[in-house]
């Protein structure tokens, strides 16, 4: 009987926080299905009387969000995918071989850790712009393409795995790169699933960087985007809410089917988007 | 070491060392050099040496970011942390269905900030959002959230906590996890009531893991831009102004990039000094087992 009364309890404050993170969510799907008028009502209906699909429609047809959303998916993709083998290889270099200043060069990388973005925004913003790069998918993509982060964890990783298997494919006459494509990053899915997945929910998160980088609206990626259709219509919170739901779902389904990871990459490095 | 190996080291390690020197390294070095100088970008710069320093100090919006910080997070910590830890202890449960809750409380972590904002710009609207018609319900006027100076941070902490909570029960239900059935049970045996239990077993064990979010979220708390600029802009009336968007106003808005680049050294200044703090704290206070 006691045992029950605790198990109903337990289970009734697991239902109360599970409500509290959804309902906010729910609260913005079902504004983003109202009409304008609907979103003024008071007290607010929970669910749309008439349900609309007209404000995405308008996103997509009077604002860029299309564009929005492809900026968003070149960004992300190209930047998790360069990060993870710049990483990789770096990695992979600091834990096979023995270079001069490799100690110095490695303590340099983790110190990049404590500096706060906000310190080098500003050169390189200036740097980009010397480049011409503002506007540009490289000057989105590039300049955020270093991680220590990813450099510590691969190596970690790398280093643990036995050098036998690459003792037995240089028998085999392999080289470097074979060992490195074939062998190793093979028997590291699990970092570099841990690794991508982080890459990719800060690239796709990413706010201060695109606002810096990119002024024009076909060059903004969906957070930026975001926030400036929020700026302009502060009223208009059916828009804003679908908006934002358009930012949120894909990320969402990506973390439904790669939950493990999410939880590891973000316990592993205590850092977030 | 063989000749070829060196070939190969050059090209594992040439594409990270570029990114690192041009894009993190030489960043970091022209920073520096620029917070001693006054420049606009248009012109050339001029050398003021410590002026820039001097200036912050009496600079009224610069101390207002600092104070907004520390109010932020008197606020912010003590809610991430023991709330994550009573989460964390919830879903250490082994009952049925508790792997579902616990990717659960995780998505707002995945979430963009700027979509996060805007969610509870929404909730907290005073005129038709939800929380003041909820409040409403039991007879209580909300106040006017993010248009009310007095309690503008505190609509911008609630958000941040919504979004983060789920992140720092991951971290502690990391040490949680590390905890032994046996020494629990040992204790139960000794008589130990489950709050002695709590105190003396759990807490002390779980020290590191407390120390490291206390850290990380003090790192993050100091560095909260996205959640401010999108739900307040640092408004009403500089209420919720804070260092990195007086960083981010005055390079991007005032061209003032020497000013902007001191006030980015002093915010690494701060992380350095209480990070330093912690870890002194953390030699007298932890429990290693």
């Amino acid at each position: 009987m006691n045992i029950n009364i605790r198990k109903v309890v337990v289970y009734l404050l697991l239902v109360m926080l599970a409500l509290t993170t959804i309902v906010p969510m729910l609260w913005t799907f079902s504004t983003s299905l109202k009409s304008k008028q609907a979103t003024l009502a008071f007290p607010p209906d929970i669910v749309p009387k008439e349900p609309t699909l007209n404000n995405y429609i308008t996103l997509f047809n009077s604002y860029p969000f299309g564009r929005y959303l492809f900026n968003s998916f070149l960004v992300t993709s190209a930047t998790v995918f360069l990060q993870v083998l710049i990483a990789g290889l770096a990695a992979f270099a600091f834990a096979r071989f023995d270079f001069r200043f490799k100690n110095v060069l490695f303590g340099l990388y983790l110190a990049t850790l404590m500096i706060p973005f906000q310190v080098t925004a500003i050169p390189l913003y200036l740097i980009v712009r010397n480049f011409n790069w503002i506007n540009t998918y490289q000057g989105l993509i590039v300049p955020r393409l270093f991680s220590a982060f990813g450099v510590f964890l691969l190596r970690q990783a790398f280093m643990s795995t036995p050098r036998e298997f690459d003792e037995s494919a240089f028998i085999d006459g392999a080289g470097y790169f074979t060992v490195f494509f074939k062998i190793v990053l093979p028997m590291n899915k699990t970092a570099l699933a841990t690794f991508g997945i982080f890459s990719f929910m800060d690239a796709w998160n990413s706010y201060l960087w695109p606002l810096i980088v990119s002024t024009e609206q076909n060059m903004m990626t969906l957070p930026v985007g975001l926030a400036n259709l929020h700026g302009r219509w502060i009223t208009q919170w059916n828009l804003v809410s679908a908006g934002a739901m358009i930012s949120i779902i894909p990320i969402l389904l990506v973390f439904l089917f790669a939950q493990k990871w999410f939880v590891q990459g973000v316990a592993s490095s205590g850092l977030k988007g | 070491m063989k000749k070829k190996d060196r070939k190969y080291i050059f090209w594992f390690l040439a594409p990270s060392l570029a990114v690192f020197l041009i894009f993190q390294f030489i960043p970091m070095i022209w920073s520096f050099i620029i917070s001693f100088t006054d420049w606009n970008v248009r012109t050339l710069p001029k050398w003021v040496g410590l002026g820039n320093y001097i200036e912050m100090f009496s600079d009224k919006n610069f101390y207002e970011a600092v104070i907004h910080t520390f109010q932020f997070i008197i606020m912010y910590i003590p809610l991430v942390l023991i709330g994550g830890m009573m989460m964390a202890m919830l879903v250490n449960l082994k009952i049925k269905g508790i792997g579902f809750f616990r990717s659960f409380y995780f998505i707002p972590v995945v979430s963009s900030w700027v979509a996060v904002s805007l969610i509870w710009k929404g909730i907290l609207n005073p005129a038709y959002g939800y929380l003041n018609y909820f409040l409403s319900l039991f007879g209580i006027e909300g106040p006017q959230w993010l248009y009310d100076k007095n309690w503008a941070m505190v609509g911008v902490v609630m958000a941040s906590v919504w979004k983060d909570i789920g992140f720092t029960m991951v971290l502690l239900l990391g040490g949680l996890k590390n905890i032994s059935e046996e020494i629990l049970e040992a204790a139960q045996i000794d008589g130990a009531g489950r709050l002695k239990k709590f105190f003396k077993i759990t807490l002390p064990l779980m020290s590191p893991q407390i120390f490291f979010v206390v850290m990380i979220s003090m790192i993050n708390s100091f560095q909260v831009f996205d959640q401010v600029m999108v739900m307040t802009n640092g408004g009403p009336a500089g209420a919720t102004t804070v260092l990195v968007e007086q960083i981010y106003r005055n390079a991007f808005s005032y061209s003032r990039m020497g000013y902007a680049c001191a006030m980015s050294w002093i915010l690494l200044l701060i992380i350095l000094v209480f990070s330093f703090i912690q870890n002194r704290a953390e030699k007298k206070l932890v429990f290693y087992s």
